[in-house]
């Protein structure tokens, strides 16, 4: 900031302007920044609803409690599973996709608003389609497997269902932040080398790829975010069976179904924490330009 | 409208759109409302409509129908009794959740001439499952016992015991009939009752009359056995890892089992489903391990929430709920067994229970569940543990199930 060319005028309406703010930012704070803090206190006491009178400060036991756990660490390595594989199944189809739409000449908008569907419907309606689809007797995808096979209820298939629905949701917006990244790549760039005899993989892998970086890493770092969250697919699904929970439906059973609030406010937190190590990782480790900052790091 | 629920309705509307909280005001006019909360209950209307009739202007109730999963109505309502909602009244519990509600204080004991009303007349099990620590929290509305389903066209004799479940599906399967014996092996609430039934048949529990300490042992070990024998039997449904109640219910109408372990409302959905088969449609005690067995409990229980505002006019209509015309209407309109004994020699009973025998019979031996606060946590984590039943390891199965269901009295375990 240069301060010096500042006039008296000028330090008069930016105060006037942070007094403007500062009700939005209070209540900001109040509503986000108050449950945060209070989870993060009730994470260092044992304090289950269904015995009131027992609630007490036990420092870090139940982080001790959690991360000794065997459940949790099979919640976090599922979860990690659903992201990186969805995540990068979505960012491969969602690059076919944009390229496509961007290419398409004829019914623009129709094919756009088509591919958009999936991503429109609500989450919790999509997977109990799937939930449907995939229950012996009722579903016409159980149906086509042999006679017998419930896949919802082996892990492994199981983990193969929640990681297509999530694709299926949310590959859509995958291509979209895509085509967004594919228009600043300049045409008469790709043109020129072609002139030079660059083949289309080489445009592609040369210059439009590098071209969209920033477009690329925003749209995963949504994703990641996005998709270590996941609850709701999973919670229609199998809503944990099989050993299928990922750490948001595993922090829901403890704390809504078991009422345990020290440990299900330690799984929150550390559910916390570990997305903004994810955010810092991309943000940092791969010079994010994150929606605010102009140009980002560079 | 509550105050509570106003206030947040305010603060809602305020952050939104502003404007006043609409009908929110004082100077409730009328009777006191009481609201009862209970599971899906088809013909339930019936009964509030009368004892409506019969308060005769002391009070009013208010039906309020929780969600249809047992763990759905659960959340809902201690969620709000976690709160101190005082929207709630009467709440129809699963028996499962006496102790819990309970220990809590989120339902008040039934004192007095309530406490001789209820107890009166009553069976003694379900009587059981309404108290806690030696004192009554709720009053038995209806009772369930699990029987043993069976086709008599393909089945001379009913089977008593587990191993006797599977050498009859082997045959059949040898015959190429219909051979599947139907048991609900999904990882819920389904699979802790077959399993605490099959552990109490071979004389064991889980946990100590008190509820406090883990018991398991050589019994669970050989109920664990019996269990895993089945799961790889001819007599296993391949989906038996998938398999709730209805979807039992579904096998057999559906013509693919030849058992199945299930609650008497089969029999109404039989007659519904397929008059064809309800005349080969037969009922036998609950399979044992070395003989008859101990058949699970179920049922529910009216609980009158600890924050409501008009406790006499509560108690006072859950006492209307479950008298013996209410528990007639629930049994023949709605197949759910009465928990009074006269109800039981009603002359519409015979039609609607030709069971009703088997039932009472069963209740003289039915196998409760553990009773304990915790008890959400204990089945969370048995039923994890032991599904698909073709996986279990006894010897390893009864000393991980011993460890996390000491881990979940305590309420220190993760949950799964």
């Amino acid at each position: 900031m240069i301060r010096r060319s500042e006039t008296d005028e000028k330090t008069a309406e930016r105060r006037l302007g942070l007094w403007l703010c500062a009700p939005a930012a209070l209540i900001m704070l109040l509503v986000t920044g108050w449950p945060i803090l209070y989870s993060v206190l009730l994470s260092l006491q044992r304090y289950d609803l269904r015995f009131p009178k027992e609630r007490a400060w036990i420092g870090l036991a139940n982080y001790g409690a959690v991360l000794t756990d065997g459940f949790w660490w099979n919640a976090f390595w599922v979860t990690v599973l659903v992201t990186v594989v969805s995540v990068a199944i979505e960012l491969v189809l969602g690059m076919l996709l944009a390229l496509a739409m961007y290419r398409t000449l004829v019914a623009r908008g129709a094919i756009r608003t088509l591919v958009l569907i999936p991503y429109g419907i609500v989450t919790v309606v999509a997977a109990y389609g799937w939930r449907y689809a995939w229950t012996p007797e009722t579903g016409w995808l159980a149906g086509m497997l042999p006679e017998g096979s419930a896949p919802l209820t082996e892990r492994t298939p199981a983990l193969a269902i929640i990681i297509l629905a999530e694709v299926w949701k949310t590959t859509p917006f995958m291509a979209l932040l895509l085509m967004a990244g594919l228009a600043v790549v300049p045409n008469d760039l790709l043109q020129a080398a072609s002139m030079d005899g660059a083949t289309l993989w080489q445009r592609f892998f040369r210059v439009t790829l590098p071209l969209m970086k920033p477009a690329i890493m925003v749209a995963l770092l949504f994703r990641t975010l996005d998709a270590f969250r996941i609850f709701d697919d999973i919670y229609v699904l199998t809503n944990g069976a099989a050993d299928t929970s990922s750490v948001s439906v595993i922090a829901y059973h403890n704390l809504i179904g078991g009422l345990n609030l020290g440990i299900g406010s330690t799984m929150s937190v550390l559910v916390f924490l570990t997305v903004a190590v994810i955010a810092a990782a991309f943000i940092k480790g791969f010079g994010i330009s994150t929606p605010g900052t102009q140009g980002g790091r560079r | 409208m509550r105050w509570a629920s106003c206030g947040a309705m305010a603060v809602v509307l305020l952050a939104g759109v502003g404007g006043a909280a609409a009908g929110c005001g004082g100077g409730e006019s009328g009777p006191p409302e009481i609201n009862l909360y209970n599971a899906p209950q088809e013909n339930i209307g019936r009964i509030v409509a009368r004892c409506n009739r019969r308060a005769a202007g002391r009070y009013r109730i208010t039906l309020n129908t929780l969600p249809r999963d047992a763990d759905g109505q659960r959340e809902q309502m201690v969620r709000r009794l976690a709160a101190g909602d005082t929207g709630l009244d009467v709440l129809g519990l699963d028996v499962m959740w006496t102790a819990e509600l309970a220990e809590a204080e989120w339902i008040l004991p039934w004192t007095g001439a309530y406490e001789r009303q209820v107890r009166r007349g009553t069976l003694p099990k379900p009587l059981e499952t309404a108290t806690w620590d030696g004192r009554l929290y709720a009053a038995p509305y209806t009772t369930n016992v699990q029987l043993l389903w069976y086709r008599s066209d393909l089945v001379p004799k009913p089977p008593t015991t587990w191993n006797g479940l599977i050498r009859e599906s082997d045959r059949l399967a040898a015959e190429g009939r219909p051979h599947y014996a139907e048991v609900t092996g999904a990882p819920y609430e389904g699979i802790v009752v077959w399993f605490n039934s099959v552990l109490a048949s071979a004389g064991g529990s889980i946990l100590n009359t008190a509820g406090e300490t883990v018991m398991l042992g050589p019994p669970a070990t050989r109920a664990l056995g019996v269990m895993r024998a089945f799961g790889r039997s001819r007599a296993a449904d391949p989906s038996i890892s998938s398999m709730r109640e209805d979807d039992v219910r579904l096998a057999m109408e559906g013509g693919r089992a030849a058992f199945q372990i299930n609650w008497p409302f089969v029999y109404a959905s039989m007659a519904a489903n397929k008059p064809r088969l309800l005349p080969d449609f037969k009922w036998a005690p609950y399979p044992g391990v070395d003989g008859p067995g101990r058949a699970p409990l179920g049922g529910a229980n009216f609980g009158i929430s600890r924050y409501t505002e008009h406790p006499r006019e509560a108690f006072e209509a859950a006492l209307c709920l479950r008298d013996p015309q209410s528990q007639l209407t629930a049994a023949v309109m709605d197949g759910l067994p009465p928990t009074i004994r006269t109800v039981y020699d009603a002359p519409q009973m015979a039609e609607a229970y030709p069971m009703r025998q088997a039932i009472l019979d069963a209740l003289e031996t039915a196998a409760l569940r553990p009773r304990t606060p915790t008890y959400q946590n204990v089945s969370t984590v048995t039923s994890t543990i032991l599904s698909p039943p073709g996986s279990i390891d006894p010897v390893k199965t009864e000393a991980r199930l011993r460890d996390l269901i000491s881990d979940a009295l305590e309420s220190k375990g993760v949950l799964p």
